[in-house]
Formats: structure tokens, sequence, C-alpha cells
């Protein structure tokens, strides 16, 4: 069950996706993002999700998977989908005992919703199709300047990308100890939610517990090889652009740009 | 008798309908009698560990059947937790689940999800207690304090509290040197004799199952290859050793005197037993 | 033969846990002297000190007392360390612990990264480790999906990637099915043979010591026995006191020789044992 959850799931590939800079997939996925923020309208909003589309076919990811990576965030969309629809004030189409429905509401929520769902995938994508030490990588040279304010990026980015890593083990954990006190017995499903919080115990002590453990051992290991910290560190792979990054870069600049643009003028 | 246990035509698929598709346990059929020590041995990927998540209702089965005590399982879907409060699943490093403040707490877990309360859950942590050999003075410990081989036992207790009627065992011994093997194995043999429950117990070792146990379950591949009693299994060498399997080292010593032209019955696999042969073997040519 | 790594009355304690306890002593004096391009293997029930030893070779411990010292270096000179570390690779126990990255060919190259080796010999190195541990196919997968003794040959290769002496492999195959402890054992005796590496296994399996060069039995901080695997094995009685087994083939000798027949002690496989036993049986 919990292996749906495929939230910082990496998938090997060879699509133009896969093969550009971390750092041009990163500053994409921020133009991404102020797009989404400007676009106000059909047309600014179908640019955005056309936008998305074209990325998900050209990283060839299939449906399926775009759909699973939405599941961890159904509450928060519907949510926020609810909270537009009936506490929006306008002309009231419909009318539920104390609850309104007006037009305004109902754009409002498509709005919302559809644009909670294209960031998420759009987000999702990005983890798709860069590994997560390529990820912490292109963020670690974009951040680079910050380590003249003395802010350990280095550090920062070797934390991130080890916690990713880790992310499908400790789920693959959870679902053990789970399995291990439902055999004695646990109910994880009935009860008030009062309930099913202290339910929880006996999965996070020992989860917490394990994951410390992890934690030192893993240091260990690391030193073992040598590690010491950023000085001096070489990489296997290097992170270089290339024509295709000035491409897509350029390309992300104009759309967003036009978005902002149409929406000035009122499209 | 009636088996206690009984698995008709059990299958079991992951991922139905996605290119992951794969059945873990494949028509598997097999009865458990009452009272009986039943080993069960296979590789990784043979289908042991969802097996044995299905004989205490944790997974549902694609189709097929689990029946216990002549009931099926999931007859009253709702009902599911009270399988497992009489069929005891231990799994592999068991220690890695403790989480009560206390070694007492945490045993009465089990119990306590049962709705026992007063003395007949302290009568039930402290009998569990007394298996496994925890004493009393660390049963107010922090389960946290004590050593690897000590945590596995309250975990073991943990469920031995919840007095089942079967006790299914995974890989009890991983990760333990000869010394602790041997202790625990001693502890699962007495729990056995004197409780009279049954036993299932899954194991990589042929020597661990087939010294311990009544009968055998091999499996291999998601199907049940054979069972029977560990001569039974073990004489059926060949077929074993094909499969990709092993024979405990002393069937392959007998099997390996045979075809040096002694008359040994191969089926053996205590050193003891073999031992007992052989002197009778000189004996015999001795008299000549 | 020359000497890859030496210990001098080595002694190791750890600190007490609450106050008024004692410290409890690990070590209790050992001198161990490894020859270069061996393979040794530790044994002792857990509790005997072997574990705490091993992490003495590469500096994870410091003595109390006494000294280690790898190719000439002390393990407490902090300015040999990462050198020390480079040639003793160790691997651990929990093959999930020592994953830093979720693409195998990342994971082998971390160690190079740490020592500043440039990015063209990385690569050799790389797929080199890869495929002196038969795990070349894997290059871009993700570790986490492995089998146990996959992952254990990954983080082989990871240590390999350091060019180093030596390989300790503490308790490596003690999480590992059979087909698994079998995987990192062959890889181990294979880098052993082919690049002279100098391998120290640390279990408690005694089946693992049948092909080394030598063992080592350790009980409560000290060595108990030291010698080749056959002289070690035929000594029954003092491996079970030391909380050890011995092979079923050397248990069915030592009845039968106590039945009085004479037999040898030191025929530990299968095939030895069948022989001796139908020869003294003629």
């Amino acid at each position: 069950m919990l292996k749906d959850i495929t939230l910082g799931q990496y998938f090997p590939g060879d699509t133009i996706a896969h093969r550009l800079d971390p750092r041009t997939k990163l500053l994409l996925v921020v133009l991404y993002i102020v797009g989404l923020f400007c676009a106000d309208s059909v047309l600014t909003y179908g640019i955005m999700a056309a936008v998305f589309l074209t990325c998900a076919r050209i990283s060839k990811v299939g449906a399926r998977a775009l759909v699973r990576g939405l599941k961890p965030v159904l509450l928060i969309i519907l949510f926020t989908g609810i909270l537009n629809l009936f506490f929006t004030p306008g002309d009231y189409l419909y009318q539920l005992g104390v609850l309104h429905i007006s037009r305004q509401g109902l754009e409002m929520a498509v709005r919302m919703v559809l644009r909670i769902m294209l960031l998420i995938m759009g987000t999702f994508l990005l983890t798709y199709t860069t590994s997560p030490i390529r990820l912490t990588d292109g963020l670690e040279q974009l951040m680079g300047g910050l380590k003249k304010l003395r802010v350990p990026v280095h550090e920062l980015a070797m934390m991130m990308s080890i916690a990713l890593r880790f992310i499908p083990t400790l789920i693959e954990e959870t679902d053990k100890i789970m399995s291990a006190q439902k055999a004695r017995g646990a109910d994880f499903e009935s009860g008030n939610l009062f309930h099913k919080a202290k339910a929880l115990i006996p999965i996070l002590v020992p989860l917490f517990i394990s994951a410390f453990r992890r934690a030192d051992e893993l240091a260990v290991a690391m030193e073992c090889r040598c590690y010491h910290g950023g000085e001096g560190r070489t990489k296997l792979n290097p992170l270089k652009y290339a024509a295709r990054d000035y491409w897509a870069l350029a390309c992300g600049a104009v759309i967003t740009a036009g978005v902002i643009v149409l929406g000035r003028f009122g499209f | 008798m009636e088996p206690i246990l009984k698995v008709v035509h059990l299958t079991h698929t992951y991922g139905i309908g996605t290119p992951f598709e794969r059945s873990a346990v494949e028509d598997m059929s097999f009865d458990v009698a009452d009272g009986e020590f039943l080993g069960i041995i296979g590789h990784t990927g043979s289908g042991k560990s969802t097996l044995i998540q299905h004989l205490n209702g944790l997974l549902k089965p694609t189709s097929g059947k689990i029946l216990l005590e002549g009931k099926d399982i999931w007859a009253e879907p709702k009902k599911i937790r009270n399988v497992r409060f009489r069929v005891g699943l231990v799994f592999q490093y068991p220690e890695y689940q403790l989480f009560e403040e206390t070694v007492y707490k945490d045993i009465a877990f089990g119990p306590a999800n049962m709705g026992k309360t007063g003395d007949e859950l302290d009568r039930c942590v402290r009998e569990a207690a007394r298996l496994v050999g925890i004493r009393d003075d660390q049963l107010e410990k922090s389960p946290f304090e004590l050593s690897g081989g000590q945590k596995r036992r309250v975990a073991l207790a943990g469920v031995l509290a919840m007095e089942p009627r079967v006790l299914i065992l995974d890989e009890p011994t991983a990760g333990l040197d000869p010394a602790g093997r041997e202790n625990l194995l001693a502890n699962i043999r007495d729990y056995h004799r004197n409780k009279n429950g049954t036993v299932i117990m899954v194991s990589h070792s042929m020597e661990e199952v087939a010294g311990n146990v009544d009968r055998i379950l091999v499996l291999k591949s998601a199907h049940v290859l054979m069972q029977g009693t560990p001569r039974e299994v073990f004489s059926r060498a060949d077929e074993l050793l094909s499969a990709g399997l092993d024979v405990p080292q002393i069937t392959r010593v007998a099997i390996a005197l045979k075809e040096r032209g002694l008359d040994v019955d191969s089926a053996v696999y205590t050193a003891e037993d073999l031992e007992r042969q052989l002197l009778t073997l000189r004996k015999g040519a001795a008299g000549c | 033969m020359s000497t890859i790594l030496q210990t001098e009355n080595l002694q190791y304690l750890y600190p007490a846990v609450e106050e008024g306890e004692q410290a409890t002593v690990a070590l209790r004096g050992v001198d161990l002297k490894i020859e270069k391009g061996s393979f040794v293997v530790i044994l002792g029930h857990n509790g005997s000190g072997k574990s705490t030893l091993s992490k003495t070779f590469n500096a994870i411990l410091l003595p109390s007392t006494g000294s280690v010292c790898v190719e000439g270096m002390n393990t407490a000179d902090e300015s040999c360390l990462l050198d020390i570390r480079r040639r003793v690779g160790m691997v651990f126990q929990n093959p999930d612990n020592q994953i830093v990255s979720n693409v195998v060919e990342e994971d082998v190259a971390f160690a190079p990264e740490n020592l500043g080796v440039p990015t063209a010999e990385i690569r050799q190195r790389v797929d080199l480790a890869l495929g002196a541990v038969g795990m070349a196919e894997f290059a871009q997968h993700a570790p986490h999906l492995l089998s146990g003794g996959q992952k254990q040959r990954i983080a082989i290769a990871g240590v390999i990637a350091m060019e180093p002496d030596c390989i300790v492999l503490d308790e490596a195959t003690a999480m590992l099915d059979p087909t698994g402890r079998r995987e990192v054992l062959s890889t181990a005796h294979r880098l052993n043979r082919e690049k002279g590496i100098t391998v120290i296994l640390i279990t408690h399996h005694m089946n693992e010591a049948e092909d080394a060069d030598r063992v080592v039995v350790m009980d409560d901080g000290k060595i108990a026995m030291d010698g080749a695997p056959r002289e070690i094995f035929a000594q029954v009685e003092e491996l079970r006191s030391l909380g050890l087994t011995v092979p079923d083939t050397v248990d069915l000798l030592d009845r039968l020789r106590r039945d009085g027949l004479d037999l040898p002690l030191d025929a530990l496989t299968v095939d030895e044992c069948a022989d001796a036993v139908a020869a003294a049986l003629r």
C-alpha cells in the first residue's frame, strides 16, 4: 500500500528530460511555478496545461504514475476545492442549507484545483527525471554563491540527498513495522481521530529509533569511505550545460513571459 | 483428526493489471496437524513470507481459502483481527518492533489488544516472559536497555502472551551466533513440548529445520515442491539439489559414502544417526 | 611477506553508561599481525570482542591502550586518517545503511569523489569496481531494489573504488540468506586471489572459515586460537567451550574417533570426510 507513494521516486531513462542539466530543470520549475501563479484565464491556464502535457510526453511518464503522484496531496486538493466552492461570495447558483455555491466559487474552485494539480505534477516530473543526487548537485551549484554568506550549502545538499535516498527504505520499514504490530492485534482503522493518533505510536517509536540507528551507521560508513565534508570533492558526473539546456531555458523564459504579458493585456 | 490449519489452493498475485503482475504464491495446498512442529524451507522468492502472512490474515488470498479449525478465516472479514490472536506470527528481526517504555508493557500490547485486563493480563505477560527466559527484574527495564538477543526474546514473548493456538516463526534465529541459536531453538522446542501448541518455523537452514521439526514443507518458485517427514524429504535429496536447494551436510556425507560403496541409508540427517549406522556397519564387518 | 596491519597490546574499554557502573572491557591486550595478501577469518561468539577489534583497524575506534598500525601508520595519528581509511576499507553488516545514493554507480563513486579523484578516472574506477564484483549491468539501477547479496556486493565495489590494500568485512554476511552469503564470499575470495587484496572476514558462521588462509578465534577480548582452518577445526572441545560449533563433518569424525575409529579431524569438506570414513571402515 505504502509502496504506491511515488514521491521522490526516480525512474532512470534516456529522454531529453533526463539528459537536461538538473540546474536547467530546477530553473524551469521556478519559471513554471511563476507562470502557473500568473495564469488567470482559460487561455493562460490552457498554455500552462499544454506545457505540462508536452513535458510529460517528453519525459515518457505514464498517466498512471502521474495520478499516483497526486495521491499524497489528494486531501489538500479536495480541501482547497471545497473551501473555494462553498465559501466564495458572488452570484449564487445553488444553496445547500447554510452553504452556498456561487458561479465565482465554481470558477475559483476549478482554478485552484487545476493550479495545485499542475503544480504537483509538474514538480513530480522533476523528481521523476532527475536522480536525487543530481538534484542536490544542481541545487548545490545554484546555491553556490550562498557559501560566501557562510551558508553550509554542501552539507544541506548532502542532507537532502540522503533523505531522498532513504524515503523508499523507510517506507518499506514502516510497512514491516505495521505488519508486525497488526500481527499483535494493532488496529489502525477503527476509532476516532484520537484513537488513530494513539495507534501510530507503535509505528512511530520503532521507526524513529531505527532512523537514528541508520543515521549513525551510515555516518560511520561514509567516514570509512573518506568523507570529510565538501572540501576537495570531485564528481563522477559533473554538471555541464549543453545546447539543449540553453534552448530549454529560452523556451521556458519565453512561455512564462508570454503568460505574464497575456495576463497584463487581459487575455 | 481435523487439521488445525488447512491451506486450500491458495494463490496470491501482486500488482494485478500492471506490468509488474506476479504470483508470489500459486495454488498451494497443505494441512497443518494440531500440535505438530512444521518446518517451511525455501529460497528467497519462493513465497515463504507471502504464505505465512496469509495464515494470520495479514494478507488476503487472490483465490483459495485458509481454514482455521475448519472455518474460513475470511468468512467474516471484519473479525479478521481475532484470527491474529489465535495464529501468532513473529517476523524476522522482531526486536525492531519494540516500542513501549518497559518490557512488561511491550509484552502486554498483544493481550491488551485482545481485551485482557487486570490479573488475567498480568498472568499472560509473566507466563510469556518465563517461557522465553526473561527474569522478573528485567520486566521493569526499558526494552532498549537490553542486548539484541534479549530484545528478540521480548518480541517473541509479546506474541506468546496472546496464547495463540498456532505459533509461526519467520527465521527466528536470523543473525544470532551459534550459542544464541541453540538457546532459542531449545526454548522453542520446550514451548512446543510443554504447551502442545502447533509451531510453524520458516528457515533457510536445512540443519536447523531437520533437527527440530515433525514435518517439512519445501517451497520453490511460489509452489509446494514436496512435503513430508525429514526422512521422507531428505531421501529425495537429488530432487532438492537439482531444484537449487540444499540438504544437511550430514545427508551429503551419507550420499558421498553411498557413492563410495558403503551400505548407508542416505535419508539420514543428524551426525548421531549416521554415527549409529556406521558403527553397525563396522560391527557387521568385524563379525564376519 | 610484509605486514599490512599490526596491533600491539591493544586494549579497548567502552565507557560506563550509568554512574557507578564500570567500563566494559572489550579488548584485553590483542597482539595481531596480518600479512599482506592473506585471507583471514576472525571468529567468535557475540561479545567476544571481534567486532570491536575490527573497528580499530581503520580508526573508527581508537585504542584505550596499545596501538594499531596500518602499513606503518599509527591509527591514532590524525594526519594519516584519510590515508589509512583509503587503504583499509570496510563493509558493514546492514546492507541498507551503507548506501548513500539512489543510483548504483553514483554510490560506488562516493569514495573516489571524496578523495578528489579526477572525473575521468572516477568513471574508470567505478566501471572496474562493478566488474570486479560482477554487478556491471546494474550500474544504473536503484540499489534499494536489489537483493541483500547484491547490495553487499555494491558496498564492496564502493570500497574497491578507493583502490584499498585491505578489505574488512565486519559480519557482512550476517543478515544475508545462503545465496547472498555465497555471493559475497566468492566475491571476497576472488578479489583476494586475483587482485591480491588482503581480506579480513569477521563472522560467527564456522563454514565461512573453511577456505581461509588463517583463522583467529576471539574470546573474552583476547585471541584464544590462531592457525590454519584445519588445525583450528580439529580442536572440537575447545571450540565448543568458546561458544562456537564445528562443521557437521568434523562433528561426525569426532564422534567416530571417540568410538575407536582411527580418523583425522581435519577432513573438513564432505568429500574429504567421506573418503576418510570409507577408508577407515574398509
